[in-house]
């Protein structure tokens, strides 16, 4: 009997046990009906080959494990960021518990929002009688400050108009007339959960905005776009502003509210960007985008009203960051202070005392198309290569910034950009050309299994590792964690590959 | 071992109360059938329908109110992420835009053995991404060429299955005429399900249709050859969730069973062809796969039996009515496998049941488990103050009454609202439910486990289980971070 009281067992060993690994044997044999193992490796070597490759490469219809989310996802997480701010999601209900666990599971926090919960009749008549009720109820049990509605895939498709939901719902008493309810349509069928953010960024600022005079002042407009790290990174952010004496909003600030302390007390809202901010926004000098692609529209729109606008490819390490620093000095007339050029020379020095470590290293990178540009950026600085760099919903446009970003480094020589490919493309790039590391999210270790490439983790989601995005890997202090992240992986990878003793240990050097 | 406790059903009715005055009317009115703490009746518990310890019945399966934050999901999470997803030889395409599949990717930990990727598929995303011009164009051919892909791309796929998410259903697609063609091409099995997430009010639909998508387009669809025997049983509704279903087996087959499918856990598409031939279908999550059973048991002739594998007092219960259905060799070994494993029972009980004894539960989960488990905590001296449906029928609440106490708060697909209400006036010693709710309770100091994943541990069916499942219990409650939550300068106040 494998299990004992002293000392229990649970999956991992459990089912290691003779036992165990009988009846499946036999189970296998017996009742499965599965392959002939010599399919099964023939076959599994035939994926890992050129030949599949371009077999995997031709697929027009099929996607396989996606490196995207829909739309929705980052209509809550920006609306997130407001000050007692309740999303509330317009079609079928099914999809608002799937926002809430995955954003859940990634920040190990409580995620709230609330859904309309249409069902087959509200398919034929349409989904109004649900926006009535729902934004009632949502009104009095939650109190919210801020309603922001967004839309499922059902509701896009049957053509439910939110406007004028809205206008009825408050009509019949919902929620009071002037009671803040901005919206944003949001399809899953189109883009991602990056165009989602900037499509209820742009609905929610509308709504403060539309029809009003501006009178511009001297404030700068920080919008940081969906970011797994937005604890660590946004608070990082307001570190650096505060230390160069900045007066910045950051738009949609979700670091208090994924990450509220255990007291006693399940805080349902946590900081955000205030209304009375949200509304002030206008009057801004200027809007920055810390992610382009999540800002597309939004950025149109405030460079619409006047304002000045500038995007960035989730600036990370060095250049990235120096270049955000510049624009903001050169924006707000604040120069960069001392400290943060000496945690600039800081950095610099790490990377420095780590060079030979790094130097010719290979990665592919995955993720959202910013953070992708970032990373693989930070990368070259390094002298690595980021030789497979892939975002499912990247673009055109997009693939062509990282080509010119391979061209402005010798160190970007061999590499590619792969817009709108998945990681079942990913692992035939790795099969076939295979890299020293690979930088995405949770999902990449299925490849790291397959294919056998350690996985750093720095893109959301991250769900099989906690606290990571607690601390930042923006600004120079963040380009520093990441550069740790790095080497402790190499080292470890390094360690493991000479820990045989009187086989390999002559290189399990004390000194690294 | 039959823990002897009431709750205070008076205290619970005046929670009702007062979480109904925060509702508008129109909603109160609909909230109030929701709610309710079992009464006493007392009489012996005749059959599954009729008797037991309590009555608990409130309104159930019906539509969720808008805007109350309802903790259901959809009809694709019953069918994809329930019944077929565990499928393990099949692909399962989530056919329609990215987000459902992505969302329930890999996050319902159904154990299988496998390589992945080329011989089975079950932790992989499969879905035809549906852009602007496949709603407004239709998305049939797509899914003509997407299955076409599959087949070249992944050979030893032995079929595939259609999960439609809302707008297949709404833009009129005919994803049976696309299965029946592309069957007939490829010889494999290819199986539309219906499981659009607007249909029905919850998970529980889903699980249904995809119940008769088995019957429809796997049944009796092509010769089986298999030898059948005398001691062929199915589990059924067993999705091997840390690997619970494995944990039964290894009883079943040492009491002299032969389990030839198991549904759906590490399920082969073989098992669940043979799956008629059977003796008798052994249920275990009644919610999510009686409709199977009924129909072999009306076609085929099969009878079908509810079992439980949670907590020594119900597997031993279990296994004995099982047995009943077979020989006295059979019975004999079922009393065997009892005493067996009868010392490791009680070391676990003298390990754990002290620090556990008096704890109370509150539970909010499925369709089964909020009535499944309560006697594995019992058998650990714990007591349960309340529990709830997310999806359940009238069926399960009458099953609830055979379980809870007198005065046991029941509460059905509760809001958030409610939930946090509840729990923060009962403050319970132990909340078992899902990762909406999982960090929430924690926040108010209240230990936690999640109760559809076994929070990333398990297998708790069977045996083995039990001692993970005191285990798990036992360091949720008795960890000292519960102890640190106010500073030392905080303690004199």
């Amino acid at each position: 009997m494998p299990q004992s009281a002293d000392k229990v067992l649970d999956h991992a060993p459990l089912f290691r046990e003779p036992e165990y690994r009988d009846m499946l044997a036999r189970k296998k044999a017996q009742f499965e009906n599965m392959p002939p193992r010599e399919d099964v490796v023939q076959v599994a070597d035939w994926t890992k080959s050129w030949e599949y490759r371009e077999k995997n490469f031709a697929r027009e219809a099929l996607t396989v494990n996606p490196a995207k989310a829909c739309q929705p996802l980052g209509a809550v997480f920006v609306a997130a960021g407001f000050e007692k701010t309740m999303s509330f999601v317009h079609g079928s209900q099914g999809c608002v518990a799937y926002y809430r666990s995955h954003l859940s599971r990634h920040f190990k926090e409580p995620c709230s929002a609330v859904s309309s919960s249409m069902t087959e009749d509200a398919a034929v008549f349409g989904g109004l009688n649900n926006m009535i009720d729902g934004l009632a109820n949502t009104y009095a049990l939650y109190q919210p400050k801020m309603i922001a509605v967004s839309t499922t895939c059902m509701a896009e498709v049957i053509g439910d108009d939110l406007q004028s939901f809205i206008a009825n719902s408050k009509a019949k008493g919902s929620v009071p007339e002037d009671f803040d309810v901005p919206y944003a349509h949001t399809p899953a069928f189109v883009g991602s959960h990056t165009t989602g953010y900037d499509n209820m960024l742009k609905g929610i600022l509308e709504h403060f905005w539309k029809n009003r005079q501006r009178e511009p002042n001297s404030r700068i407009n920080i919008i940081p776009g969906f970011d797994g790290f937005a604890v660590g990174n946004n608070r990082e952010l307001k570190r650096i502003l505060g230390m160069m004496g900045v007066d910045a909003t950051i738009l949609s600030d979700v670091a208090d509210q994924f990450d509220t302390p255990s007291d006693g007390e399940f805080r349902m809202y946590a900081g955000g960007t205030s209304i009375e901010q949200a509304k002030d926004a206008l009057n801004s000098a200027a809007t920055l985008s810390m992610q382009e692609y999540c800002t597309v529209k939004t950025l149109e729109y405030a460079a619409e009203l006047g304002q000045q606008t500038a995007a960035f490819h989730y600036p990370m390490g060095v250049r990235g960051t120096d270049e955000f620093l510049l624009k903001v000095s050169q924006l707000t007339g604040r120069p960069v202070p001392k400290e943060i050029e000496m945690e600039r020379g800081r950095l610099i020095d790490a990377m420095a005392d780590s060079q030979a470590w790094l130097h010719g290293k290979t990665y592919a990178i995955y993720g959202d198309p910013d953070f992708v540009y970032g990373m693989a950026r930070f990368i070259l600085e390094t002298g690595g290569e980021p030789r497979h760099c892939l975002a499912t919903n990247g673009n055109k446009a997009w693939e062509e910034q990282m080509e010119a970003l391979f061209a402005s480094s010798p160190y970007g020589a061999g590499c590619k950009a792969w817009g709108g490919k998945d990681l079942w493309h990913m692992r035939s790039l790795l099969a076939t050309e295979p890299v020293d590391l690979l930088i995405g999210n949770s999902y990449g270790k299925y490849l790291e299994r397959d294919i056998g490439t350690p996985l750093i983790r720095l893109m959301f989601p991250i769900f099989d590792r906690h606290h990571h995005h607690r601390f930042p890997i923006w600004g120079y202090q963040g380009a520093l964690r990441v550069l740790i992240t790095l080497l402790d992986k190499i080292f470890d990878k390094l360690d493991e590959e000479t820990i045989e003793p009187g086989v390999t240990d002559y290189s399990y050097d004390l000194t690294r | 071992m039959s823990l002897d406790y009431t709750n205070d059903s008076e205290f619970h009715a005046k929670l009702i109360e007062e979480v109904l005055e925060a509702y508008p009317e129109k909603t109160r009115k609909r909230r109030q059938k929701h709610l309710s703490t079992a009464k006493d009746v007392d009489a012996p518990a005749e059959d599954e329908q009729n008797g037991g310890l309590t009555e608990c019945s409130v309104k159930s399966n019906i539509k969720s109110i808008p805007g109350v934050m309802t903790i259901r999901g959809c009809a694709y999470a019953g069918s994809k992420g329930v019944v077929w997803g565990p499928v393990k030889d099949m692909v399962h395409i989530s056919h329609g835009p990215v987000g459902c599949g992505q969302y329930s990717w890999s996050q319902r930990r159904n154990y299988y053995i496998g390589d992945t990727g080329v011989d089975t598929f079950v932790t992989m995303q499969f879905t035809s991404d549906f852009q602007e011009r496949d709603i407004v164009f239709g998305g049939d051919k797509k899914l003509d060429k997407v299955i076409d892909e599959i087949n070249e791309l992944f050979p030893l796929a032995k079929g595939v299955s259609i999960q439609s998410e809302c707008p297949i259903g709404l833009i009129g697609d005919d994803i049976e005429a696309v299965a029946k063609k592309k069957n007939k091409e490829t010889g494999k099995t290819i199986v539309p399900v219906r499981c659009e997430g607007f249909r029905g009010v919850s998970q529980s639909l889903g699980h249904h249709i995809a119940n008769d998508a088995i019957r429809d387009w796997v049944f009796d669809k092509k010769e089986v050859a298999f030898e059948a025997g005398a001691y062929d049983v199915n589990v059924i509704g067993d999705y091997n969730i840390g690997g619970d279903a494995w944990a039964s087996r290894i009883l079943l087959e040492e009491m002299g069973l032969r389990v030839v499918g198991n549904w759906s856990g590490d399920a082969t598409l073989a098992e669940i062809e043979r799956a008629p031939k059977a003796k008798l279908n052994l249920i275990h999550c009644y919610r999510s796969m009686n409709y199977i059973c009924r129909h072999m048991e009306e076609k085929y002739g099969m009878p079908w039996i509810e079992y439980n594998f949670f907590g020594p007092s119900q597997i031993a219960d279990s296994l004995r009515r099982i047995a009943a259905f077979f020989d006295d060799r059979i019975k004999e070994n079922a009393e065997k496998v009892i005493e067996k494993y009868q010392p490791l029972v009680d070391k676990i009980v003298a390990k754990y049941r002290p620090r556990l004894q008096g704890k109370t539960v509150m539970l909010y989960v499925g369709g089964l488990r909020p009535r499944h488990v309560i006697t594995a905590y019992e058998d650990l001296g714990m007591e349960i103050a309340g529990t709830g449906y997310e999806f359940g029928h009238n069926d399960d609440y009458q099953r609830t009454g055979h379980y809870v106490k007198d005065g046991t708060l029941i509460y059905d697909d509760v809001t958030g609202y409610e939930l946090e209400k509840f729990i923060e006036r009962i403050r319970p010693d132990l909340v078992g439910s899902g990762i909406k709710e999982k960090y929430p309770v924690q926040k108010m100091g209240i230990p936690f486990r999640q109760m559809h994943s076994w929070d990333y541990s398990g297998p708790y069916h069977g045996y083995d289980g039990f001692a993970i499942f005191a285990r798990d219990m036992d360091l949720a409650i008795n960890n000292p971070v519960w102890g640190l939550f106010k500073p030392l300068w905080n303690d004199a106040a």
